[in-house]
């Protein structure tokens, strides 16, 4: 090969690699990335059972079961409609009635979302920012929640 | 105090004009006055900005809530030591700690560059100047930490209580003596496209600073994984949260930068690149800094959500980004290219280096950003976590650690590719005899397991070979290997550890995600749980009280194999009654370099209480493996070569070089 045609193939060497590294990357996004829904988007989001996504909402109240264990289970609201959560493990230390909460997980065939964990924020509004933004755009938010 | 504290501020910022503008103006026009002014305005600006905040951590520590920052994040009945790392535990605090550091590097380019041409030491203190002014700015106006309050409340609103932690004390300042650390080498940078030309001064000051930076950062995320791991009490040393990932990409392309640092230095190779690596890591850095300081995401990092901060911060960074960035598409053809090479070389395998870890701090970005321009352009929420992370980070790094043990053994501009495998034949063989071991004799081990065991002894075993064919071993005489072991350039240790560094987190975290058990249960005391082999029996709750939090703590006893107690767990439920918040204190027990983690969650009605138990095999390697980067990087920066004082090799011999990092 001349040092020309040596450049070259290095220079495509790094090219394809790069052209993998970006396939790989776009296809991981849309395979991986899980979408955020309210219980009331669930209504008209065709979410299958199985498929990864996070649901946001306030732990309705009265709900909160302690089952065997460390199973736990509990209602999601916005107000509109609910969505009850299973969970097995420690819920974090802010989790409680009337919250906001983000589960992450997937529908189990009975229409009962099964998480694998739960957030709650770390700071004295208990509020996570996208379950805020959810209940300002339905009209549930009261204003005296975000401090 | 706190006037005086303030007013030195504003004296910093103007001095940071004056250090913008006239070593700029006389570097253009050749004034040897005026670019003399950048040295003592840069250590004057670097005394004021320390006053400011010692003024700052006065009021922390005695706790003077007529300031308005001290009020909302602290306390009087906190532990001293909290008051006042409880300093840069807020958004304002913490940003004066960044301009702090940042002068301070500002300083230290002014002490000990006196042997940089005049020119561009001017130019390099000129852009420090403008990233300091900026940020001075930003401080003043928006995030003002000597605000006060009139009448002073009487008690202050305690700090966050999960920032109530040693860890605030170390993880922070090391991660911006990182971060900020960066910024020298941006300004080097920039220095060099305004001048439009690199002499060979620059490579050897570049080369220093950037592993000065990168010890520290290592350190700061190495420390910052490790609290986030006890504090928590998840039990996982890394999440892929956006804040994580803000700090990642700096490290990785500082890594990057490390090793194309090294051919400039050494070949005056790659010379626009480690150019343009150093702008973007220090742009990254800027970056980490808006994701965690503007609010747009939610996290512990994010102490207060001000929108004109986020705007602020983004200006700063179109500022600077975009700035360096067209200067350089402007100047970088007029900058020569250097030395060429064949692709199977030293540089050829650092070449391979940057593509790979540039590559995944890019991924990096994608996955951190994503979210943020999904939400920006529709309406849809999205949250790219661990799952998107392991699909794309892990297939890069996988290979290039596969090829890290063949670098440092090929020579420069052409090697022997043939003749380095032969010399790493030992270490393939250690390496291959990990994998069998790890496959037949440890239960459970699945083939990616045993390959990952046997990656990490691969890159152990050869950084040792690189250091044992290095001084001889084999081939010449004990007495003689020990003396050119002792002999051989920090430079060469330095990477070798690093390398070893990176091969003990390789088996730290294989260990660990491969080989980790837990259990989740309800127990009442008196019950024992088993999980791996280890025996534990829960005591009971006991409550105690703290200096500003009460806890019900839950004691465990771990017993042997004759029933008898051989040591004892602690995990407790605290809560801080002044921001009515719970935290989880996990109990972990060290065993050799792995550990046993306990976490408690709810009591039941029935007097049970949920119990999280985790077996974390070699768990301790991952942080041990960092402490082991920072020692290699250590180790380089006292090789003589680059210590920053003495850039000049022409000095007669006999002379002391003048000085060496602090």
């Amino acid at each position: 090969m001349t040092r020309k045609q040596k450049r070259l193939s290095v220079i495509a060497g790094g090219l394809a690699f790069l052209g993998a590294a970006t396939g790989l990357t776009f296809y991981a996004l849309g395979q991986k990335a899980s979408y955020f829904y309210m219980p009331a988007d669930l209504t008209t989001a065709s979410v299958q059972p199985g498929q990864r996504i996070r649901l946001g909402g306030l732990v309705e109240k009265g709900t909160i079961v302690r089952g065997q264990g460390a199973t736990v289970a509990f209602s999601v609201t916005d107000s509109q409609k609910q969505v009850k959560v299973t969970y097995t493990g420690i819920l974090p230390d802010l989790f409680r009635e009337g919250q906001g909460v983000i589960t992450e997980g997937v529908f189990d065939p009975d229409g009962v979302f099964v998480a694998d964990s739960v957030l709650a924020k770390h700071d004295e509004n208990y509020m996570p920012k996208e379950v805020a933004d959810g209940l300002k755009a339905k009209g549930v938010w009261q204003e005296s929640k975000s401090d | 105090m706190i006037e005086t504290g303030h007013f030195a501020l504003v004296l910093a910022f103007a001095l940071a004009l004056v250090q913008m503008l006239v070593p700029l103006f006389g570097a253009r026009t050749g004034n040897q006055k005026m670019m003399a002014v950048g040295s003592p305005v840069a250590v004057t600006g670097f005394a004021l900005t320390a006053l400011s905040f010692a003024a700052l951590a006065t009021a922390y520590a005695s706790s003077d809530f007529s300031v308005a920052s001290v009020w909302e994040n602290s306390h009087s009945l906190q532990p001293l030591i909290y008051k006042i790392t409880g300093t840069w535990g807020n958004h304002e605090g913490s940003m004066l700690l960044w301009v702090l550091i940042l002068t301070f590097f500002g300083a230290l380019v002014a002490a000990f560059g006196s042997n940089l041409p005049a020119t561009l030491r001017a130019n390099v203190l000129a852009v420090q100047g403008a990233i300091g002014a900026t940020f001075f700015l930003f401080i003043l106006t928006t995030s003002n930490p000597f605000t006060r309050l009139n009448p002073a409340p009487i008690e202050g609103r305690d700090l966050n209580p999960i920032l109530q932690d040693l860890g605030l004390a170390i993880h922070p300042p090391l991660l911006y003596l990182g971060y900020v650390g960066f910024s020298i080498c941006f300004s080097f940078s920039v220095a060099a496209l305004i001048e439009g030309r690199i002499d060979a001064s620059w490579a050897r000051w570049v080369r220093p600073w950037t592993l000065v930076a990168w010890m520290f950062l290592t350190g700061g995320i190495a420390m910052g994984s490790y609290w986030a791991y006890y504090e928590l009490g998840w039990g996982g040393f890394w999440f892929w949260d956006p804040v994580e990932n803000a700090s990642f990409m700096p490290w990785l392309a500082g890594t990057a930068l490390l090793h194309s640092a090294i051919v400039m230095e050494k070949r005056s190779a790659l010379k626009i690149w480690t150019l343009l690596l150093a702008i973007l890591t220090f742009s990254l850095s800027l970056l980490g800094t808006f994701l965690v300081r503007s609010g747009v995401l939610t996290s512990v990092h994010a102490f207060a959500t001000d929108p004109t901060r986020g705007v602020f911060i983004l200006c700063i960074l179109t500022l600077f980004i975009g700035g360096s960035l067209a200067l350089f598409a402007l100047r970088a053809s007029r900058l020569t290219p250097g030395g060429l090479f064949h692709p199977v070389s030293r540089e050829g395998a650092l070449v391979l280096n940057n593509l790979f870890l540039t590559t995944a701090a890019a991924t990096v970005l994608i996955g951190t950003l994503y979210p943020l321009v999904v939400e920006a352009f529709s309406a849809d929420k999205i949250s790219v976590g661990a799952p998107f992370f392991n699909l794309t980070f892990g297939p890069l790094m996988v290979p290039l650690l596969v090829v890290v043990p063949f670098g440092p053994l090929l020579a420069w501009k052409r090697g022997d590719l043939l003749a380095v495998a032969q010399r790493l034949m030992a270490a393939f063989a250690a390496a291959l005899l990990a994998v069998l071991v790890t496959a037949l004799f440890i239960n459970g081990a699945s083939v990616f397991a045993a390959l990952g065991v046997g990656l990490a002894f691969w890159l152990i075993c050869g950084a040792l070979t690189d250091l044992a064919i290095k001084s001889g071993l084999g081939t010449a005489a004990p007495g003689v290997v020990i003396r050119r072991f002792a002999g051989l350039p920090r430079s060469v240790l330095g990477t070798a550890l690093a390398h070893l560094g990176l091969g003990l987190t390789t088996l730290g975290i294989v260990g660990t995600l491969c080989f980790g058990t837990e259990k989740i249960l309800s127990m009442r005391a008196g019950e024992t749980v088993e999980l791996s082999g280890h025996t534990l029996r829960f005591e009971g709750l006991y409550p105690a009280q703290g200096p500003n939090y009460a806890e019900a703590r839950g004691r465990f006893a771990l017993l042997g194999a004759d029933g008898s107690t051989t040591g004892e767990i602690t995990s407790a439920k605290r809560s801080y009654p002044v921001r009515q918040m719970t935290t989880t204190e996990s109990g972990i027990k060290t065993i050799g370099f792995s550990q046993l983690y306990l976490s408690l969650g709810d009591e039941g009605t029935d007097g049970s209480v949920v119990v999280r138990l985790w077996w974390k095999p070699l768990v301790t390697l991952i942080w041990g493996g960092g402490l082991v980067m920072m020692a290699g990087a250590a180790m380089s920066l006292l090789d003589r070569r680059l210590r920053v004082g003495a850039p000049s090799r022409r000095k007669p011999a006999g002379t002391v070089p003048s000085a060496s990092l602090p």
